[in-house]
């Protein structure tokens, strides 16, 4: 099935534009319009092209709308997701730094972006709740899933060594891949 | 040529920052001591609006900063120079898993990650959390928000429109 370049623009134009933060702040919105609206990819290869973003060069959330354009429609499909994930961002910013800096300070502006703040936390983890179950499948991953966890909390490693450390953990043999659901 | 040195640093910080939007913060802070486009209190405060409006931070951080350099221009030339080297390797990466993506080598240390990136996504909600719930308002009001959409689940688009009518209602 085809997909029409300009459905993927104006599709990550509107990713671009309700990111608020990071990349990991767009997986709420991808998750809701990619894998369950429109049905590009599965929840599986979202995870996968976030490990990948993760230790590749670039904006995470760029990465992301690459290889989901890719998918659908190649080289042209790629760069125009690219491209509709950076659009609102240019036009925002340059209206905000040629217009708007001094209203930036305004109170209820403040307070609104307060709310928006919480609300991004709370997507965060109410994703990886809905994503609990495609990427902790057997005893192994709750036993990495752990491992990171501890790692991020005590020693802070940063993404890049984390995915490299759990691609090589993923090649060790034990503990048995094969396991019950715990 | 202003623009191209523009270009080539911005291509520079997309080849190597590697990790998201947050590790741009280093290399802008490097430009600002090396070419005096911006100073670091105009950076502070260029971070703290691209945080908090619409869009990648990592990209809106890009189009600020090419903007002071070279106004509009500047910001849409900067901004395509940091996305570039980004593209090509993600094209490159795909063309590799199209033709190994069914090896069991691969397969294995995709599945692998995975729970690692859970892990990963979960402690970026940590990091903000950390500067945002701040007190029993502001939690309550995550609570409120996280089981409303996740027993009602809509658009991420519709809680993040209510939680900023949310903030100005209860002053967040």
């Amino acid at each position: 099935m085809m997909t029409g370049l300009w459905q993927i623009y104006t599709l990550f134009f509107k990713m671009g534009l309700f990111t608020f933060g990071g990349g990991y702040a767009m997986l709420p919105l991808l998750k809701h319009e990619v894998v369950e609206k429109n049905k590009w990819a599965s929840e599986e290869e979202l995870l996968n092209y976030y490990s990948i973003g993760q230790c590749t060069p670039g904006i995470i959330a760029v990465n992301a709308a690459s290889f989901i354009g890719y998918k659908r429609r190649g080289l042209s499909g790629l760069i125009t997701a690219t491209l509709g994930v950076i659009s609102p961002s240019i036009i925002i910013i340059l209206l905000i730094a040629a217009l708007l800096e001094k209203y930036m300070d305004n109170t209820y502006l403040q307070w609104a972006f307060g709310g928006i703040r919480i609300s991004v936390i709370a997507l965060i983890v109410d994703t990886v709740w809905k994503m609990w179950k495609s990427g902790m499948q057997n005893i192994r991953d709750y036993v990495t899933f752990v491992i990171v966890g501890l790692l991020l909390v005590f020693f802070r490693l940063s993404a890049v060594l984390i995915v490299i450390l759990a691609a090589a953990g993923a090649l060790l043999p034990f503990p048995p891949r094969e396991g019950k659901k715990p | 040529m202003i623009y191209l040195v523009l270009c080539w640093e911005f291509f520079k910080i997309g080849l190597f920052a590697i990790g998201g939007g947050l590790v741009t913060v280093p290399f802008l802070f490097d430009l600002a001591e090396k070419y005096k486009w911006f100073t670091t209190a105009e950076l502070a405060d260029m971070i703290a609006i691209s945080q908090s409006t619409p869009g990648p931070i990592g990209i809106n951080m890009a189009t600020f900063a090419g903007y002071k350099v070279g106004g509009i221009y500047g910001g849409i030339a900067a901004t395509l120079s940091e996305v570039l080297p980004a593209m090509i390797i993600i094209f490159m990466i795909c063309k590799i898993l199209d033709k190994w993506a069914e090896n069991p080598y691969i397969s294995r240390i995709l599945q692998g990650i995975r729970p690692a990136v859970l892990a990963l996504i979960l402690y970026a909600g940590w990091d903000i959390a950390k500067i945002s719930l701040t007190d029993y308002k502001n939690a309550g009001l995550f609570t409120a928000l996280l089981l409303a959409m996740h027993f009602y689940p809509k658009s991420p688009i519709f809680y993040i429109l209510l939680a900023a009518g949310a903030g100005i209602v209860f002053h967040i």
